[in-house]
């Protein structure tokens, strides 16, 4: 049994912020694996009536399904964890050769007070892969600021192309604590 | 080595795009992709040079996009069993107008033909039949590639799945553009969509 430490005292608003840019720029399709830290934000996505959630089984699925989205003529966002960042590497080549507009948000993990050593290794070098990868990163790391970041993050990669991930941070989030 | 009895990659495809009308078309990594190229160049055709195991993803974005839109991923054995888990999302998802021809020749033909797992032990039709995709099937004769083509047209009774079991004798290369951005744009041309 786990529980979260921070967010478990008080339901967070910051994952309404993003929800509303991503309306706001006209995300249809949201392919994600399941997150803890992105549940109440893919809980939003699926009440949606204008946004696709999809959940995948891996992520790099995720990336290919934008792809052929963009190709269709809509706009989307993968969601995922730190972790999965690496199961997208081969896939991510798809997007400087294609060049469609790629955002992922990224919940990370292993990187403030983290319980598991075995989320230490990808969660600290999420952000290095992706900039080998080709894809710009972005951080929020309070509530505060995730609305201008994701404001930021959107503009880049929707009007100017350049692919972005924001990787929002185990801070933010809150530590996964485990409890007997 | 080929086996006695197997279709033509050539004429298997060439059957599913003879009267293609509105429909996109999404070559997997390798052979596929020259077969759908031999079949004559289309501005709906995306010509997949890499991103091994994501031809199927591609098609459901692509599909979810252009609900209207009959669209067909062809691809290899090797490349679906790569991506064999966007099976269970396409089955989740249940796209009724995206439909999926794998050419089975049990081998990795574009890496010196070593043999596939679908050659001993991986059955395809019963993976996307396991995974929701209830319109599965194997096909082993040019009447069930033409009875599948026509299907792939209605859009309203899909997903559907079809292994079809091909030749594994190796046949001209006939390439297609490798510009990425190019194949994307022109198929997003063609629908309507203007660059940004």
């Amino acid at each position: 049994m786990h529980a979260r430490a921070d967010a478990a005292d008080t339901a967070p608003t910051w994952p309404d912020d993003i929800f509303a840019t991503l309306q706001r720029f006209d995300v249809r399709q949201v392919p994600y694996v399941p997150d803890a830290g992105h549940s109440k934000l893919i809980q939003r996505v699926l009440d949606s009536s204008t946004m696709h959630g999809i959940p995948l089984t891996t992520e790099e699925e995720g990336v290919a399904l934008l792809a052929g989205a963009w190709t269709g003529g809509q706009r989307g966002v993968l969601l995922m964890q730190s972790s999965g960042v690496g199961n997208c590497i081969n896939m991510l080549s798809l997007i400087p050769i294609l060049r469609f507009p790629f955002l992922t948000l990224v919940t990370m993990r292993g990187e403030w007070g983290e319980f598991n050593p075995w989320q230490v290794p990808m969660g600290s070098t999420t952000q290095g892969v992706f900039e080998l990868s080709g894809v710009k990163v972005l951080r929020a790391s309070n509530a505060a600021e995730v609305l201008a970041v994701l404001e930021a993050a959107a503009a880049q990669a929707y009007n100017a192309l350049t692919p972005t991930a924001v990787l929002l941070s185990q801070r933010l989030i809150g530590a996964k604590v485990f409890t007997k | 080595m080929s086996k006695a009895n197997l279709l033509d990659r050539r004429q298997v495809v060439s059957a599913l795009l003879a009267n293609r009308k509105d429909l996109v078309a999404i070559g997997g990594l390798g052979a596929s992709t020259n077969d759908i190229t031999a079949a004559g160049d289309h501005a709906r055709n995306f010509y997949l040079w890499g991103g091994m195991g994501g031809a199927a993803m591609i098609g459901l974005g692509l599909a979810l996009a252009q609900p209207k839109l009959p669209v067909l991923v062809i691809t290899g054995d090797g490349e679906m069993l790569m991506g064999m888990g966007s099976l269970a999302t396409i089955g989740l998802q249940k796209p009724p107008n995206l439909s999926i021809a794998v050419l089975d020749n049990e081998a990795y033909g574009e890496t010196g033909g070593q043999t596939s797992h679908t050659s001993a032990a991986a059955d395809l039709v019963g993976v996307a039949r396991a995974c929701g995709i209830a319109e599965s099937r194997a096909i082993s004769t040019m009447a069930e590639v033409e009875a599948f083509a026509k299907a792939v047209h209605d859009v309203r009774a899909g997903p559907r799945f079809a292994n079809v079991k091909i030749d594994s004798a190796s046949v001209e290369r006939i390439l297609p553009t490798r510009d990425g951005a190019y194949i994307i744009n022109r198929i997003r041309g063609d629908l309507g969509f203007q660059p940004i």
